[in-house]
Order: C-alpha cells, then structure tokens, then sequence
C-alpha cells in the first residue's frame, strides 16, 4: 500500500482540506465537535447570525471520517478525501 | 333518456360518478348512509376510489388529498359529521382546493335525531370552518334537482378552487322519485397545480402564510373570488311570485311544502308566491328586489336563512318567520295557515 | 478546494440548499437529510410526494424539491391516504412528530395502519412538543420537566409515555416498523437503512412503513445540543427500545 501522498508533502505544503465548512449556515451547535475522533474540531469565530462558527484545528490529523458531517444537522459540512492510488487494495476506507 | 326511481341518496352519489367524481370518501351516518353503500358498490367500477374512513375528520382529508392530487373528490355525511368536517373544509378553502361534500342535514344539536332539519344553514353559509371562509352552498329540493346540480357543484368547484357544498336533507336523502341521469362524462386531466410528483419545480399546497402581510394578500385574493361568485353564481327560483302580494321564501323539503301551500292559498284568492333560493351562498340577494306587501320566510330550523332575507331586504319590509324543529316537517295546511296569518299582518309565533 | 479532492460526503439532490430554520442542535436537520438520501438513492424524487404535519417541521415543504400538501394538525395519515389512493404509482410519506402523530393524529395513523396504507411515515420523537413552547407529549416521560408538567410528569395524573412503533407493529396492514435514534454516528446509519426500509414497503407495495426516530429538543428540554444528545441517549433509549419490530420483507436490514 502506497503512503498517503501527503505524507511525502515537503514541509511548508498545507495539508488539503478534507473538511469544508458553510460558516453561514453553521450554527454552532457542538454536535460535530463531540463526535470528532482526533477532536481536531473547535467552534471560533461568529458568523452573522451570531452563531460561533466551528473549525478545524488540524486538517493534517483528518480522516474524513465523515462523522462530523453525518451528525451536522444544517448539512454544512462537506468531507472530501485524497484520490485513492490505484494501488490501494480492496475494501479500504 | 331513461327515467328511472331512484333514492335521493343514491342518486347523488350515481349522479357524482357521472359528473367524474372518482374519489369518494365517507363515514357512515344516517340518513346518508346509503352514499358510501352506493359508492363502495359503483365507484371501483367507474374505476375509481372508495374508502370508508375512520371518521369524518378522516374523510375530509382524504378529500383535500385526493382533490390535491387533481382527482375530483367528494365526501358525504349528515350533521354531527359536518361539524367534524369544517376543520378540513377551512384547510382546503385555505389552499385553494375544489371538492364537493353533501351535508344531509338532520335534528341538531349534539346528537340530535335523524328525522330531517335545516339547522345547519348558518354552519354552511357563515363560513366552512375558522377563518374568513365561504364555499358556495347548493340546495336542491327534488331527486332531480340532485342530479342536475351534481355536475354543476364539481365545475364551480374547480372554477373557484373552493369547496361546494350540498345541503340536502333527510327527506331528500331517503325520498324516492323519478330522475333522468345525465350522460357520464370524462373526468378533467389533474390541473397545473396538483402534486403529481415533481418534474420540475415543486408545487407546494398549503394554506400557511406566516407574515401577515401575506395572509392578507391571500385573502384579498380570496375575497375577490367570493366577490365575483356572488356576483356570477346566485341562483333561486321563483314560483308565482311577479303578482305576489305575500313572498314565502324556503328551501329543500321546506320549499316543496310551501309550493303545495302557495297553491293552496291562490285557489282561495290569496296572491302568495315563492322565492326559492338554489344557492344559500352567494345568497340570492338579487331575487330580493321585489316588493310584495308581507315577506314570510318558513324553514326546518328556529330561524337562520331568515337573517339573510332581511339583510337582502335591509329592513324595506317586515319579515315574518315559520319554522318548525327537531325533525318535524309542517303540513302545507299548517303552511297555508301561516301564509294567511302573514298577510292579515297578525305576525306568526313559531 | 485542492481539485483532486473526492467528495465523500454531499448534499443530498432532493434536500433544497437553503439554511434551516431549526434550532441549532436540532435533529430534525440530520433526518431530513435520511429522507433525501432515500429518495435518492432510491431514485423515486420526480415521483414522491410529502405531506407536512403541523410541529417544528411544518414548512418542511420548504426544504425537499418534492410536490407538499399540507395537511391539518395531525392527519397527514389521512391526506397521505387521498393522495396515494388516487396516484398509486406515486411514493407518499408523511413526517410528522410525537404530538402530531401520538397525541390529536392517533386515529389517522391506525387506521392508515390497518388499512395497509402504502405510505411511508416519518415520525420524530423528541418527547416533547416543541413549536408550541415545550409543553407536555404523549411521549414524554415520568418525571419529565415540561410547561405543562412543571412538577414532573406525574404518571397518576398525566399518565406514562407511549410507545407508538409497538403499538403499529401489531397491525397487519404495517409492513415494516423500526426505532432508531440520530444520536451518534453509527446510529444515524442505522437510521438511514430504517428509513430506506420503510420506503422499500410501500415500493415492494407490501403495506405501511414507519420509522420512529428518536430525537432531541435542545432548547425546550434546556439543555445545550451536546448534552441534549447525551439525554437522549441516556433516558430516552432505554423507554423506548431500538431496533426493528416488523419487517415483511424476509430480509432484515
């Protein structure tokens, strides 16, 4: 199995974003925090609406799970991955 | 065409199926339960839709389901059921949906009993249901009339996207008479707004409109629609009534006894006439521009469409008022008695 | 965005990209987001037709790209009924929640119920009412703080909490009948299969379907959304047990 290619990033690269956030739909509700398994997710800053905007600490530890997004109940959360190398056996995730 | 005996009861619901109702809903109450009877029999054969429902409460929104989904949809029932009935009918005037539902109206209040009676006429006229409501209201007064007005009900209905309603009564609902049916006719495609399944954008049928402003709108709307079926739509009958100097106005079974007792009394010199409203909403106001010397309204009621004879009237003329109770249909010698008495100007106690 | 990402996750197609007007922690969001995934995967969006209830959801109609009626406080069951009767081919579904469907629609669902209705039903149990401000439900429980048990509910006065998917399951006209809670991840897939399964039953046209999801009410239950989640957890999923009760398919998924 080939390493994640981020893996090979040299350094000062950012890591890609696996996970994007709507912040003016974000309500803050901590749902998406709790379930996080890294617990790499943090609300912040407000959006217009007043609501603390959650974001990520640590988009390097993500492993689009997508436990976030299934709890998310504004669906403002999307999960993207890296492209899989066309090595990668069956059945991983 | 053939002529052919029929119940009142079942000939509203073969005259429905002709009309191209194909979805009826209903709960049994007497005295209409021969409508479902007839319906459960007929309806899946004219390839349509029956089911008994749980309740009234049910059938009125299997109406507003069926009607939604571009089906012309009737549902029956009597009274008490009627009550049930006028949460749903508000909703579907609220969302703009046609239907036709028969009240064959019995004794009230509460239970009541289920001799014949004309005490709903305020719940049908003065609004289906909470809200500023109106649905145009038909009231037959012959097996034949049933008929004749069935198809009308269903193409006012769809005119104005609003509910008709029949009011009948026991007797019409259980009396037998001749009636030629018309021709079935071939039920109208769904229209534009059904929900048929979204194959572009969305339809939505509701009656919310949170912002008061929209609201108003929408019954702006409304009150246009009521206006312009008041002005298009009123219709009655007048039987000898141009030289009258005494105007009975009845409806229904009220109306067949106050014909026999106007030709009793003209036999004995007295110039009565009858008005008989056929819509009791938009009331026939226009029938009202007539001055005979004494106007006598007679109803199976203690007095409800007499509050519209004078309003039409606006206090031009006195109006005298015969009405009897609790199922009980006058004679026409007690309604001759009471046409004599008006136009001697004693008044009539009821 | 990095345009060699992959989507793992998306919007479902049938769910409009508007902002929800739920309260933040709502899980109404999470399950409208099961029924548009449904409807999609099951390919039947052109074809399906909801009937709002009355409750926090009522301007559902607002987030699905499907055809809506609307139906009165309790019988969407019924308008379900009028719309399926006469479009047969068509997918209905109702979603409605405890006080809609347990408390003034009880007569509706049963006999949508008995009759064998192939509708689909949704049904939100927060054991709450919550537009209305937090007053008492039908499934709310013992001892439970609401407006109108703001002693506790007393079970001698007030009654005990019901439990709606076992009293269905027992009609034969129910083909599939499961409760499941959106409280965690691995329960929100749990969710979306039950969810999928009460379509199958009226697709395969073996008769209703209904899912009972349990569900949370932040802000009437004054608790923050995590701790909500975590009583919903706690209390609710013991009083009403998890799983499917019925299934006619012959496959339990």
């Amino acid at each position: 199995m080939t390493a994640c290619p981020e893996g090979d990033a040299p350094i000062g690269v950012i890591p890609p974003q696996r996970v994007l956030i709507a912040a003016e739909r974000c309500k803050g509700c901590g749902l998406c925090v709790a379930v996080c398994p890294p617990e790499i997710m943090e609300l912040g800053a407000l959006n217009r609406l007043g609501y603390a905007v959650v974001g990520v600490t640590d988009q390097a530890r993500c492993t689009s799970c997508t436990a976030c997004a299934l709890v998310c109940p504004e669906v403002a959360i999307i999960v993207l991955r890296p492209p899989r190398a066309r090595q990668a056996p069956e059945g991983t995730k | 065409m053939k002529r052919t005996l029929m119940k009142g009861n079942e000939a509203l619901a073969e005259a429905a199926i002709r009309a191209g109702c194909r979805a009826y809903f209903g709960y049994p109450i007497t005295p209409q339960n021969e409508v479902p009877e007839y319906m459960a029999r007929h309806m899946p054969k004219a390839g349509g839709v029956f089911v008994q429902a749980e309740s009234e409460i049910a059938a009125i929104n299997m109406v507003h389901g069926a009607s939604g989904a571009g089906v012309r949809a009737m549902a029956t029932t009597s009274s008490p059921g009627f009550s049930l009935m006028t949460e749903g009918l508000s909703y579907m005037i609220g969302s703009r949906l046609p239907c036709v539902v028969a009240n064959v109206m019995r004794g009230g209040p509460g239970l009541g009993n289920i001799a014949p009676a004309q005490g709903d006429y305020f719940q049908v006229t003065r609004g289906l249901g909470h809200g500023d409501t109106h649905g145009i209201v038909l009231a037959p007064s012959t097996v034949q009339e049933i008929v004749d007005l069935m198809p009308v009900a269903f193409e006012l209905a769809e005119r104005y996207r609003l509910p008709v309603v029949i009011a009948a009564d026991g007797i019409l609902g259980q009396m037998m008479e001749p009636v030629t049916l018309p021709e079935p006719i071939v039920p109208p495609p769904p229209p534009d707004w059904a929900t048929t399944g979204a194959v572009g954008t969305p339809r939505v049928i509701s009656s919310i409109y949170l912002a008061p402003e929209d609201l108003e709108r929408h019954i702006l709307s409304l009150m246009k629609t009521y206006q312009e079926i008041r002005e298009r739509e009123q219709r009655w009958e007048a039987y000898r009534a141009d030289d009258a100097e005494v105007l009975v106005v009845a409806y229904g079974t009220a109306a067949r006894v106050v014909r026999t007792a106007v030709d009793r009394v003209r036999a004995q010199g007295v110039a009565a006439g009858m008005i008989r409203p056929i819509t009791l909403w938009p009331f026939p106001t226009t029938a009202f521009e007539r001055s005979p010397r004494r106007w006598l309204v007679v109803e199976l009621s203690a007095g409800q469409m007499v509050e519209d004879v004078r309003l039409a009237l606006s206090g031009r003329s006195p109006v005298g008022f015969y009405g009897r109770v609790g199922g009980i249909v006058p004679s026409p010698m007690e309604v001759s008695e009471a046409i004599r008495s008006a136009v001697v100007g004693e008044g009539v106690k009821t | 965005m990095s345009k060699d990402m992959v989507e793992v996750t998306a919007r479902p197609r049938s769910l409009v990209d508007v902002p929800l007007h739920y309260c933040p922690g709502c899980t109404h969001g999470i399950i409208h987001r099961l029924v548009a995934e449904a409807i999609d995967s099951l390919g039947i969006r052109e074809r399906t037709i909801g009937v709002a209830s009355v409750g926090c959801s009522v301007f559902i109609y607002n987030y699905f790209d499907v055809d809506f009626q609307q139906a009165p406080h309790g019988r969407a069951p019924a308008v379900a009924t009028g719309i399926k009767r006469v479009l047969p081919d068509r997918v209905v579904f109702t979603y409605q929640g405890d006080g809609d469907l347990a408390s003034i629609g009880t007569a509706e669902i049963l006999h949508a119920a008995a009759r064998g209705e192939r509708i689909t039903v949704i049904f939100v149990n927060n054991a709450i009412y919550g537009m209305t401000g937090g007053q008492m439900a039908p499934t709310t429980l013992p001892e439970m703080t609401t407006t109108t048990t703001p002693y506790g509910r007393d079970v001698r006065q007030a009654g005990a909490a019901l439990r709606v998917v076992e009293l269905l399951a027992g009609i034969d006209g129910v083909a599939y009948a499961a409760r499941e809670a959106v409280t965690s991840p691995a329960r929100i897939h749990r969710a979306r299969r039950a969810v999928e399964a009460a379509f199958r039953a009226q697709l395969e046209d073996r008769g209703l379907g209904i899912v009972e999801l349990l569900s949370t009410c932040p802000v009437n239950w004054k608790l923050p959304p995590v701790e909500a989640i975590a009583w919903c957890e706690a209390n609710m999923i013991p009083a009403f047990p998890l799983g499917v009760l019925k299934d006619t398919s012959g496959s339990r998924k």
